[in-house]
């Protein structure tokens, strides 16, 4: 676990909902509450710095989705992007799937810089001429123009979740995707919009025997029969779709048995999993609940292989939580590229990083004042015990306002974006 | 004792965000109305267990230390606002919900029975109160089970309580299924 330098502080008008990089990591997504999508590009390094990682710029901003009302039902739908995935790059434009609670867009983005001129069919005031008058054929010749990004919606998938749209997720075959909403699964081809095959269903005939819900889904990143989902139960299901077209059985199961010692009024919710990730490698995945992170071998399905505390210091506040509502927070989880370090979100803008290997920990703070230009991060430390230590933040003084939910790592950099609330933070390592 | 304070404690501020979710902008959240009602029934549970053991809890879950509120900024919990009353009114005159309503006030003894672990005695109640222990106890009494596949019913179109119709936006779009 490195140091990280400060780089950026990018402010957003609406809180960040979502933080995504692309394949390669030239690329960051953000989505936000107010349903808009801003794309930063990372700048090649600059001739004058060489000692310094290139900048993330503004590269494009849209309107993914708009407030909309479902009359039958009346209920609003909000605009809130959800979840941002990248499509791999197939040719010069980019493309991304954003989803809000109820609708999936695919969208493309590309660039144009080039301008067709010297046409001959308009008149100086800008109005067609007469067809009979124009005498000659001029072709076009293409012009250099300022670089210009556009993003058009090139597919829309809706009507097909009833309840909220929690994940989506890119097959590794590049051709199709699913969708999850809080009791069922659908997967998508990318180039049909009209039609999706539900090939997880887990509601009950009778809704009053509910026990559970989706909380989130993933493809495994090799192997395209395979995915995942997490429960408000705390387990985590694979399955295979080889095996059956509706994939109600699972083919594993994951669950950790519960400490009966530790049982309390928030048991069940706590124990809810707010986000699953498989590892690059496609050998382990991530689940994170309210307290902890937990990384599972595919191979072994009794128990995780480790288990990170993230603020254990908070389990003795659970019923103040339950009050304000920061115990339902929904924090997501993140690899590095290498799978050696896992990151995470927390309070008052802390965010924590474990390295797996050193089994060595940092909490770190996204903050304006940690944003100085190439300043170094420092190590912040909540105190439980009794004695206070200097430097140190006791868990009374936590703003519970402040949460980090959303963070990204970059898939081959030590960089990393952290969303706090509206504004978007990127750190770099040092490289000397 | 504590426990059987907290539990109440608990079970009023659970009651109170269930009421309040039904009106959030994007609909019910089922995860959440979920995870409520789970709070819920283990508060109920350890609330008549103890009750009925008329004593120390014994080994239920572990008490809560009593909470600094001020370590938790953001807003508190609230009783509903006044504005609920078209609610309200909406659940007397709704058949379904009358009958059982009647019928607890004469039940007693059982679990099922109006509970009074709202505090009864006061010297006054103030009128969002009154609806607020109203509503407490037709919830109560309908168990958890029928409010929650009133839940289920609301996500898919019918209504329990209709609550304030929502006004659609005059820039929306019609959402067609």
């Amino acid at each position: 676990v490195r140091f990280i330098k400060s780089q950026i502080r990018l402010q957003s008008t609406d809180i960040i909902s979502t933080v995504e990089f692309n394949y390669s990591g030239e690329l960051l997504a953000t989505g936000d509450k107010g349903g808009r999508v801003v794309i930063f590009q990372h700048e090649q390094e600059s001739k004058n710095r060489p000692h310094l990682r290139g900048e993330y710029n503004v590269y494009s901003t849209f309107q993914s989705h708009e407030p909309e009302f479902d009359y039958l039902k009346s209920l609003e739908i909000e605009e809130k992007i959800n979840k941002i995935r990248w499509l791999p790059q197939q040719n010069a434009a980019h493309f991304l799937l954003s989803t809000n609670d109820k609708t999936i867009k695919l969208w493309k983005i590309s660039e144009r810089d080039k301008r067709a001129e010297g046409y001959n069919l308009k008149d100086e005031d800008g109005r067609l001429r007469d067809p009979f008058r124009i005498t000659s054929l001029r072709v076009p010749v293409l012009m250099p123009m300022d670089l210009m990004v556009e993003a058009s919606p090139r597919r829309i998938f809706a009507n097909a979740h009833t309840y909220h749209i929690n994940s989506i997720s890119v097959n590794s075959d590049h051709e199709t995707y699913l969708s999850a909403d809080d009791l069922r699964i659908n997967l998508w081809h990318l180039e049909i919009t009209d039609r999706s095959f539900n090939i997880v269903d887990i509601k009950p005939a009778n809704m009053e025997e509910l026990t559970e819900v989706i909380t989130a889904a993933e493809c495994h990143p090799h192997q395209c029969n395979v995915f995942v989902y997490s429960s408000s139960k705390g387990t985590i299901r694979l399955c295979d779709m080889r095996a059956a077209a509706l994939c109600d059985r699972h083919s594993k199961f994951f669950e950790e048995p519960e400490d009966p010692s530790s049982r309390s009024f928030f048991s069940e919710i706590i124990s809810s999993i707010s986000d699953v990730k498989f590892s690059h490698s496609g050998r382990y995945m991530m689940t994170r609940d309210y307290l902890s992170v937990k990384v599972w071998d595919l191979n072994m399905e009794n128990r995780p292989v480790e288990t990170y505390q993230v603020h254990e210091y908070l389990r003795s506040k659970l019923c103040s939580l339950y009050e304000n509502d920061c115990i339902f927070d929904k924090f997501e989880c993140c690899w590095n590229g290498s799978d050696s370090a896992i990151m995470t979100g927390s309070y008052n803008n802390f965010f924590r990083m474990f390295d797996r290997n050193t089994r060595r920990d940092i909490t770190l703070e996204a903050s304006r004042e940690s944003s100085k230009p190439r300043a170094t991060l420092k190590p912040r430390k909540v105190s439980t015990g009794g004695k206070r230590k200097k430097d140190e933040i006791s868990v009374d003084s936590l703003d519970f306002n402040k949460k980090i939910l959303h963070t990204a790592w970059h898939p081959k950099d030590n960089v990393i974006a952290v969303a706090a609330t509206n504004n978007l933070y990127i750190f770099q390592d040092k490289i000397n | 004792m504590e426990v059987n304070i907290e539990a109440r404690r608990i079970l009023a501020v659970s009651i109170s965000k269930l009421y309040a979710s039904r009106t959030q902008r994007g609909g019910l959240r089922l995860h959440r109305s979920l995870l409520l009602s789970l709070v819920m029934r283990s508060a109920r549970d350890i609330y008549h267990s103890s009750r009925e053991s008329e004593g120390p809890s014994g080994a239920q879950s572990a008490p809560e230390e009593p909470m600094d509120t001020s370590s938790s900024p953001g807003e508190q919990t609230r009783l509903p606002e006044p504005q609920q009353e078209p609610a309200f009114n909406s659940a007397e005159t709704d058949k379904e919900n009358l009958s059982p309503a009647k019928q607890s006030r004469k039940r007693r003894g059982k679990a099922s029975a109006a509970p009074d672990f709202l505090p009864s005695k006061r010297a006054r109640l103030e009128p969002g109160e009154e609806r607020y222990e109203f509503l407490t106890h037709t919830l109560l009494i309908f168990k958890l089970k029928v409010c929650w596949s009133t839940l289920g019913h609301s996500l898919q179109g019918q209504s329990f309580i209709t609550g304030r119709r929502m006004v659609p936006p005059s820039t929306s779009l019609a959402c067609c299924h």
